[in-house]
């Protein structure tokens, strides 16, 4: 519980990243959460991402918009700024404040009822907008905090915990991402962290909208035999495309696979990214056969994860905008101003 | 019949069908008389629509100088048959009808009481043009030329202008000088001319500008330092944002890398648009949104997150006729108390009353200054009158020496220094705390924002005497913006008087000819006017200064009444209402007309004050 202060103690033999910190660093209060919720070993992943990444955790902006998946920015980087703002609307505030400094990273966290429900129009155009962002989706396809109330996510014909089925059909919102112009698509489920921790870092590496959907299994709700977001159900029906290693740009890249299930790709800030292919058919940088891909799999029930697309070289938003490189949150009179001057002369052209 | 005669005092409205091109021929019209140095003030009166529906176009000639819309019409322009009829019947006794007369009409479309004056545009124009649109754009032009001659105007206040209008498209001038002169010398070789109304040159404009109030607007966001714009499309306020676009395209390009210090998001919905703004706001850039009625209503969720985690926000609002779409295209102060009190729980936001596109630019320059200073929202209540209507104001104005107040934050040094920070902390009991930039430092400084009750260090708190602290401290802060808004002004009658008149934003020019058309009639009232809320201590000295005070408003229910009323606690029996809320802009005659029969009423039956 958050009246719980949590033990500042550091164990001696915790090492630090290239930037000083411990793994402790990068962690927050304790979590509220249910006990094996999956949402918590989302914030864990984080946390190991970000501090593998060697990511200052105070350039950091973790902003959210509300329900259970939304608490969880308290629960990771404690010192970084975070903002749990309104239902469905984090993209927005997200949008604005990667605005104001464009040097800062921008992690978005939301859940289904958040971003597929109340909030698919601002998901959907912060992707159009191609915000520079880490866009993870809780995804466990109830509201929790309400009491296992269905969400957008939940599947057709799934089953509530009172054993009501689902009669609409589902936003599978990787797709919609796709659709939307998202730059980086993945899908991870909560229970593996082998997955989910070079994802969310590779997303930390991509310059521009990253989204990632996360399967995390609602243990009070959502967890029974006839969900299709249980751990049970995820974990027979998931499909990997592919295992992912993040290499910082400075390591040598070696490569020690066998040709034709290796890819290497580089990303914009120089991380290359290691995709050891399960599929190999499966081609990460190829939009519509992502697409594809992911819609036949849906059809058969799988539920397809890994890095579903990204885009090498990707567009976005202070780029589309050509803003200044200078944060605008730094800029004072003298870059903003035009002065009594210009305005004399505007005052003459308006006689 | 006596024609209607006299110099620089006339209303002249032009009916014209929407997107016939007739708006920039008025315009050129308005403007020659400006150049005269006779001060006009020109109204459009639109539909909401594109192409095809009457629009009206109403400029108010006076050369004292007198803004506000006058009311009734002396001489109309009717170049549009759908309105003829009820066109014909606002002309004034005495006033005049100016037509197109190529084709006959029976003498039962006119009025007897009114002078008729028919020039044959079409025909004038055919026989000078052949291309269709030009024969369409042309005639306006033809008209315009027609009236300088029966209204005795400068031609070089005209053909100037065009000159400056189409300098560098030389290829424009000549035929648009051609169809000046077909209709000026037509008049000259066919009628008796000039009429009994007319202009005369005077020197009234003075150093004056002519603009709207969203051109002002979104010039003073410049100004003030805004740097992030999201915004939705929304009559009346759509050409704010406009205009700030097209100012951060002329002074924030830097010009050595061309790149921009600005950003603008047209985004998907209003919801967005707040959104956007507060992220900005809460990572410590200046920004805005502008909207109207229905977008307020919208972002009311995100209204209430802005207070409450204490987030600068600056909301233009230029208001229009509700409620919900209700008038689009028309103009009211209605939205005074859905803004003031905007989101659900307690909240009270700070609103800037501009009187005029000078106010305007001032404004929106302040609200995002008193916006940063009090990490709140505050709105600047324009409106469709202010906002879409070029007026005669008195030029911008800037002080290079002037910084930009950026409020509490503290910085990297301040937390080293070991200066105590608490998000939420009044540190100085004036309610406003101190806030950090995210970013700032690694280990000091950092906190959650959120909507949820917090304590002074911004953690999460359920606790009823957390909650209290803020929401108590919220209200200091507003006590605090109390001596930070623009005071109200105050103008007294030559005579004491028992009356007092409290009035605000666009109903200001139609007040101060109110304010003199009364004295002439010996009814002596002081004035004031409202430039902000929360109102200071001298709006409460000035009610209880009178025994009577009317609060004259453009809107139904009374609304900066109900304001008065409520945060003031004064006696509602002192404050009668004066209402004009049919969506055109109030009159002076209106006011005039309605506090002279309020106050003979109230002479006639002195009202009892209650005595303890």
């Amino acid at each position: 519980m958050t009246y719980i202060a949590k033990p500042k103690m550091h164990h001696p033999a915790l090492q630090p990243n290239a930037v000083g910190f411990t793994r402790r660093d990068y962690e927050g209060r304790i979590s509220t959460l249910c006990a094996g919720c999956g949402h918590d070993s989302i914030s864990a992943a984080i946390i190991q991402a970000c501090w593998e990444m060697n990511i200052e955790p105070h350039r950091v902006a973790k902003l959210s918009g509300i329900g259970c998946s939304s608490k969880t920015p308290d629960y990771f980087l404690g010192n970084s700024h975070g903002f749990n703002t309104v239902h469905g609307r984090m993209p927005s505030v997200l949008t604005g404040a990667n605005l104001a400094n464009r040097e800062l990273l921008y992690l978005g966290v939301s859940g289904d009822g958040d971003s597929a429900s109340i909030g698919l129009g601002q998901f959907a155009h912060a992707m159009r907008r191609g915000v520079n962002m880490v866009y993870v989706l809780e995804n466990n396809g109830v509201y929790g905090l309400t009491k296992g109330q269905f969400s957008a996510t939940a599947d057709k014909g799934s089953a509530s915990k009172r054993g009501v089925a689902n009669s609409d059909s589902p936003v599978d919102t990787a797709s919609l991402a796709l659709l939307m112009g998202a730059t980086f698509v993945g899908r991870s489920f909560s229970g593996d962290k082998g997955q989910l921790v070079p994802l969310i870092k590779a997303a930390i590496g991509h310059c521009g909208a990253a989204f990632i959907d996360v399967v995390s299994p609602c243990v009070a709700f959502n967890n029974h035999s006839g969900s299709t977001k249980s751990y049970d159900y995820v974990r027979a029906h998931n499909e990997a495309v592919n295992r992912l290693d993040v290499i910082e740009g400075r390591s040598e890249i070696t490569t020690d696979y066998a040709a034709g299930t290796t890819v290497d790709l580089q990303q914009h800030d120089g991380t290359w990214l290691r995709l050891h292919k399960v599929d190999e058919a499966y081609d990460a940088t190829n939009k519509i056969a992502a697409m594809n891909y992911i819609q036949e799999h849906q059809a058969r029930g799988e539920v397809v994860t890994g890095l579903l697309y990204v885009d090498t070289n990707p567009e976005e938003l202070h780029a589309n905008l050509k803003t200044v490189a200078t944060p605008f949150n730094q800029l004072g009179e003298a870059q903003l101003c035009p002065g009594a001057g210009a305005l004399a002369k505007l005052n003459a052209s308006l006689r | 019949m006596t024609p209607l005669s006299g110099v620089n005092d006339f209303v002249i409205k032009f009916a014209n069908i929407n997107g016939s091109g007739s708006a920039s021929a008025n315009e050129l019209f308005a403007k020659a008389i400006l150049r005269m140095g006779v001060p006009v003030s020109p109204r459009n009166i639109f539909p909401s629509n594109i192409q095809g529906l009457p629009t009206w176009y109403e400029v108010r000639v006076n050369e004292q100088g007198w803004q506000g819309r006058r009311g009734g019409v002396d001489i109309l322009v009717a170049m549009n048959p759908q309105t003829w009829d009820a066109d014909l019947k606002e002309i004034e006794p005495g006033g005049y009808l100016f037509y197109d007369r190529s084709k006959p009409m029976p003498s039962s479309k006119f009025r007897a009481d009114v002078n008729i004056i028919g020039v044959p545009l079409t025909e004038l124009c055919n026989a000078s043009y052949s291309d269709p649109r030009q024969r369409q754009l042309f005639k306006n032009i033809i008209y315009v030329g027609a009236l300088s001659a029966l209204l005795d105007m400068d031609p070089e206040a005209l053909t100037e202008l065009i000159a400056e209008q189409y300098k560098g498209k030389e290829k424009l001038l000549a035929p648009n000088l051609k169809a000046l002169k077909l209709g000026h010398d037509w008049v000259v070789e066919n009628l008796p001319y000039p009429l009994g109304l007319r202009v005369q040159r005077a020197d009234n404009v003075g150093n004056k500008i002519f603009v709207d109030g969203n051109t002002a607007a979104g010039l003073g966001c410049v100004y003030g330092g805004a740097t992030v714009c999201a915004w939705y499309p929304i009559t009346p306020s759509s050409s704010l944002a406009e205009a700030f676009q097209r100012y951060c395209s002329q002074y924030r390009v830097d010009p050595v890398t061309g790149e921009n210090r600005y950003a603008i998001i047209q985004a998907e919905d209003e919801l967005a648009s707040i959104g956007i703004v507060i992220g900005a706001g809460w990572n410590g850039a200046r920004a805005f949104t502008t909207t109207s009625g229905p977008g307020v209503s919208l972002m009311g969720e995100f209204i209430g997150l802005a207070y409450f985690a204490e987030i600068p926000v600056t909301i233009l609002n230029v208001q229009r006729g509700g409620p919900s779409t209700g008038m689009p295209t028309r103009t009211q102060q209605a939205d005074v108390l859905a803004c003031a009190y905007a989101s659900h729980g307690d909240t009270k936001h700070v609103l800037l009353f501009p009187e005029d596109p000078h106010e305007c630019f001032l404004h929106a320059a302040a609200a995002l200054d008193l916006a940063d200073r009090l990490q709140t929202p505050v709105f600047l209540m324009s409106d469709l009158d202010i906002g879409m209507n070029q007026r005669l104001a008195e030029p911008f104005a800037w002080d290079d020496s002037r910084r930009y107040d950026r409020g509490k934050v503290m910085s990297a040094e301040m937390l080293d220094a070991g200066k105590e920070f608490g998000r939420y902390l009044d540190v100085d009991h004036d309610g406003i705390p101190f806030r950090t930039y995210p970013g700032t430092h690694p280990d000091k400084g950092g906190y959650f924002t959120r909507g949820t009750t917090k304590n002074a260090y911004a953690n999460y708190s359920e606790a009823g005497p957390d909650y209290l602290y803020n929401v108590q401290r919220l209200l200091r802060k507003f006590e605090t913006a109390k001596a930070l808004v623009p005071q109200p002004i105050v103008r007294r009658a030559a005579v004491p008087t028992p009356y007092g008149v409290i009035y605000y934003g666009s109903t200001s020019p139609a007040m101060a000819e109110a304010f003199e058309a009364l004295a002439l009639a010996g009814v002596a009232v002081d004035i004031l006017r409202v430039q902000a809320f929360p109102f200071s201590d001298a709006v409460t000295d000035f009610i209880l200064e009178h025994s009577q005070v009317f609060v004259v408003e453009q809107n139904r229910d009374a609304q900066l009444r109900t304001l008065i009323v409520t945060e003031l606690g004064v006696d509602p029996g002192r404050l009668l209402p004066v209402l004009h809320y049919d969506g055109t802009p109030i009159t002076a005659r209106f006011i005039t007309r309605e506090i002279s029969t309020l106050t003979h009423a109230l002479a006639a039956q002195p009202r009892q004050d209650k005595v303890a």
